[in-house]
């Protein structure tokens, strides 16, 4: 049992993506793998494939029909919407597709969003893994209008909608740790990081993202290319920061003021064109804690996500808990 | 960096003192990593190193890494030398001529100032598999061209200022095309993919074709 779904439409930046490669950053090969890394790992819950791989999409969406076989599908991310033959478009929504249906995704306010199927295919691999390097196309690759994939043992998903991921919270504030490069800005450069207000631009790929507003100019781009990290945020010449993100290059030239946190890093890659941002700056240690906070919240929200009703449950019994207690207390004699 | 990574910086100038010194720390990590660490990426004057925020902390992975500094006895593997022919000629090489001619030197010495340099990898950037080899000598110096051009097949080995490179995709670059080669510096099919290790030493080596 096989089904068949062909891309009748793909839009440019759509991409198939894994987790992402670790271990050959020092050959100049970046980890690659989703921009928004809590809604592909929700795409890959719901599907039942925590090992597998997704469509990644941008604004250009997809419009894609199932030739043959059932099978399931969840979107994640961005507030992207998913309508199956122009039924209710919605966002965070998993359903089965069957043969001769369409499923048309649309953007949302994000840029980024998820798509997985239920079932198996054997994306070509590159170094270990199938996340797209979009740069040179290697791994498991860009997906083009007429693209069809075959999945094996497809598994059908009931229909049902699901709440956004923390990581779609509205919040502007962006927390960043200074360094490593930061010697290189004056005084002023510095205090304007934390107090002017920025602009996400509508300038991204998977490789960063351009910020609009004030200019930090470096006070010498004279430096030896030294390694980057996805969150660096990176001034040109002009002062103009780019932050890096999943297919950065693995070493740069320009100087990097500071490095958001790794949650933070998603959200700006998400915030809408002309958002505006500001950035907290934080220490390393507080750095720390807010990204073990985030990562306990996240995978509370994937367990959640993937047993649905048991947080009801936890809170329901847990009060009945409370109830039985303070009723054993009220008629303590003691 | 954040909170996933530690940057050990050795020194501002490019220099084969500096970067045998990052070489080495990256060679100690190798075989003494701190709990907790991914991956290591060492550059032209520093080091990152990329750690798991979950299982440990950056001054602790700072900590680790200045303690095998300071141990006496860091041990460096011995540099391996490759030999890596080139095709140096018009059609593989576009850019010989404009070279020559904004060196004042002939061709046949553009090429021969070339096979002279003793190469050293300094460190992978840009793109997959770019090595940068350091050692391009003084007579070829020359700053990279104003725009960057496309067109140019992987495996052509380009020069700007004193750095030399073999390109692995057919990515458009401004930096000038005086040869060819087949080496395959990344094969994702062989065991080790990539030809090079930082540290190691590069000569080249002239062959006849197109």
């Amino acid at each position: 049992m096989t089904a068949r779904i062909v891309f009748e439409a793909a839009g440019p930046l759509t991409t198939v993506q894994d987790r992402g490669r670790t271990g050959v950053m020092r050959f100049g090969v970046p980890h690659s793998g989703p921009v928004d890394r809590l809604a592909f790992a929700a795409a890959m819950a719901l599907t039942g494939t925590p090992d597998g791989w997704a469509f990644e999409l941008s604004h250009g969406g997809c419009l894609i029909a199932c030739h043959e076989g059932e099978i399931g599908f969840a979107l994640c991310g961005g507030g992207f919407l998913a309508d199956v033959d122009g039924d209710e478009a919605r966002p965070c929504r998993q359903d089965t597709l069957r043969p001769g249906q369409r499923l048309r995704i649309r953007a949302g306010s994000g840029n980024w969003t998820y798509l997985a199927f239920a079932g198996e295919h054997a994306a070509s691999r590159w170094l270990g893994s199938r996340a797209t390097h979009a740069s040179s196309g290697l791994g498991g690759g860009a997906v083009t209008s007429g693209t069809a994939f075959d999945f094996a043992a497809p598994r059908p998903l009931a229909p049902r909608t699901f709440a956004p991921p923390p990581s779609a919270d509205p919040s502007h504030r962006l927390a960043v740790v200074l360094g490593p490069q930061d010697r290189h800005f004056p005084a002023e450069a510095i205090a304007c990081l934390a107090e002017a207000p920025f602009t996400a631009s509508a300038r991204f790929d998977r490789m960063g993202r351009v910020l609009d507003g004030a200019l930090l100019k470096p006070s010498s781009i004279a430096m030896p290319s030294e390694p980057a990290l996805r969150g660096c945020l990176q001034a040109d010449g002009d002062g103009r920061l780019t932050v890096l993100l999943a297919d950065h290059q693995t070493t740069s030239g320009y100087p990097k003021i500071a490095t958001l946190i790794g949650a933070d890093v998603d959200r700006l890659a998400q915030q809408p064109a002309g958002q505006s941002v500001r950035f907290d700056v934080i220490g390393t240690d507080q750095a720390l804690r807010r990204a073990r906070a985030a990562a306990a919240a996240n995978t509370a929200w994937l367990r959640e996500l993937t047993q649905p009703g048991q947080l009801d449950e936890r809170l329901w019994s847990s009060n009945l808990v409370d109830g039985v207690i303070d009723a054993n207390h009220g008629g303590d004699p003691s | 960096m954040g909170e996933s990574a530690v940057l050990i910086d050795f020194g501002d100038e490019i220099s084969t003192k500096i970067n045998e010194r990052v070489v080495a720390l990256d060679q100690a990590l190798a075989s003494q990593p701190p709990l907790g660490m991914v991956e290591t990426v060492p550059a032209y004057v520093s080091l990152m190193i990329l750690f798991d925020p979950l299982v440990t902390a950056g001054d602790r992975v700072a900590a680790h890494a200045l303690a095998l500094l300071e141990g006496a006895t860091i041990e460096t593997r011995r540099p391996r030398e490759h030999i890596v022919p080139v095709r140096y000629n018009a059609a593989c090489g576009p850019d010989l001529e404009a070279v020559a001619k904004a060196t004042g030197l002939t061709e046949d010495e553009v090429v021969t100032q070339h096979l002279a340099g003793e190469y050293r990898v300094f460190m992978y950037g840009f793109a997959p598999g770019y090595a940068y080899l350091g050692g391009v000598p003084p007579a070829l110096h020359l700053p990279r061209k104003p725009r960057a051009e496309r067109g140019h097949p992987a495996g052509s080995v380009i020069i700007a200022g004193a750095q030399c490179l073999i390109t692995t995709l057919p990515m458009p670059t401004g930096w000038w095309v005086i040869g060819h080669t087949d080496a395959v510096i990344l094969d994702p099919a062989r065991p080790q993919p990539f030809l090079f290790d930082p540290g190691d030493v590069i000569r080249f080596q002239r062959i006849e074709g197109q």
